[in-house]
């Protein structure tokens, strides 16, 4: 087993458990932070798998802006803990169970039946010149509709936080 | 040559993430829970794109995970405003308080 092999498990390991102390943490804030851990393992991830440029820019959009917008709402916002539980079991807890066990079920077997994962994935490398080159190349209709997405959320989310507050219409 | 895991492994953590962010979006009540759900899910669907870019040696997988950080991004802007805009006229962040529409 080589350093890869090793690096990837210890990333799988630590996106995973993160991602659980992310669903089961009382409060958003402990929350948020796990969920730091989940998207730098998955950047390293994406380093692993010969994707610089993705994982440079997963790690400024999602842990960089994301995150601080994540934490800057839940202080904003003052967030008390009210001391409900974590949710009503069964009207909560059990379908996302049920939910989750179905789709772990079905996902299992298709991954069992296919057989296009069988070989270890080679080490290769695509620098971030030849993916910058192929997305402006090959999709670049798509990053427009991408950048005027934005655009369209900027323009929404001030529309949305605009005004004094109380008296919404 | 050097090499890294198989696909299937890929596939399997992928898996799992998505499920943890899906049964955060559906277990918790929270609503910012609920966006941080739905948050794990997409980085779980890029994770897959790169496995697959990386699997059949395309970078077409790449260049999805770029549009799905871009709608990824603009889901949490209008996503966190609706969230501040509700709070401000209702006072909760909780979902069960949003029963106005229950007849």
């Amino acid at each position: 087993m080589g350093i890869t092999q090793i690096l990837f498990w210890f990333l799988s390991v630590l996106a995973l458990f993160s991602a659980i102390m992310v669903v089961v943490s009382k409060s958003p804030i402990p929350s948020v932070l796990w969920l730091i851990f989940v998207f730098f393992a998955i950047t390293v991830q994406y380093i692993l798998l010969n994707a610089q440029f993705l994982a440079i820019v997963n790690l400024i959009v999602y842990a960089g802006a994301i995150m601080v917008l994540f934490l800057f709402i839940v202080m904003m916002l003052e967030i008390k803990p009210d001391g409900r539980p974590l949710g009503p079991l069964l009207r909560q807890w059990l379908p996302a169970l049920l939910l989750c066990g179905v789709c772990l079920i079905v996902m299992t077997v298709f991954l069992l039946l296919a057989a296009g994962g069988a070989g270890p994935l080679p080490l290769v490398t695509a620098s971030p010149l030849a993916f910058g080159r192929f997305l402006i190349q090959k999709y670049w209709l798509g990053v427009e509709i991408a950048s005027f997405l934005l655009f369209v959320a900027l323009v929404g989310a001030l529309y949305l936080g605009r005004g004094n507050g109380t008296t919404g219409g | 040559m050097a090499t890294i895991v198989p696909y299937s492994h890929v596939l399997i953590l992928a898996a799992i993430l998505f499920l943890l962010g899906a049964g955060c979006a559906v277990a918790r009540r929270n609503l910012i829970m609920i966006l941080i759900g739905v948050e794990v899910m997409l980085s779980a669907a890029g994770l897959v794109f790169i496995g697959a870019a990386m699997r059949w040696q395309q970078l077409d997988g790449q260049a999805f995970v770029i549009f799905i950080m871009a709608v990824a991004a603009s889901e949490v802007g209008v996503g966190l405003a609706l969230i501040v805009y509700s709070q401000r006229r209702t006072g909760s962040l909780n979902a069960d308080d949003y029963d106005l529409m229950k007849g």
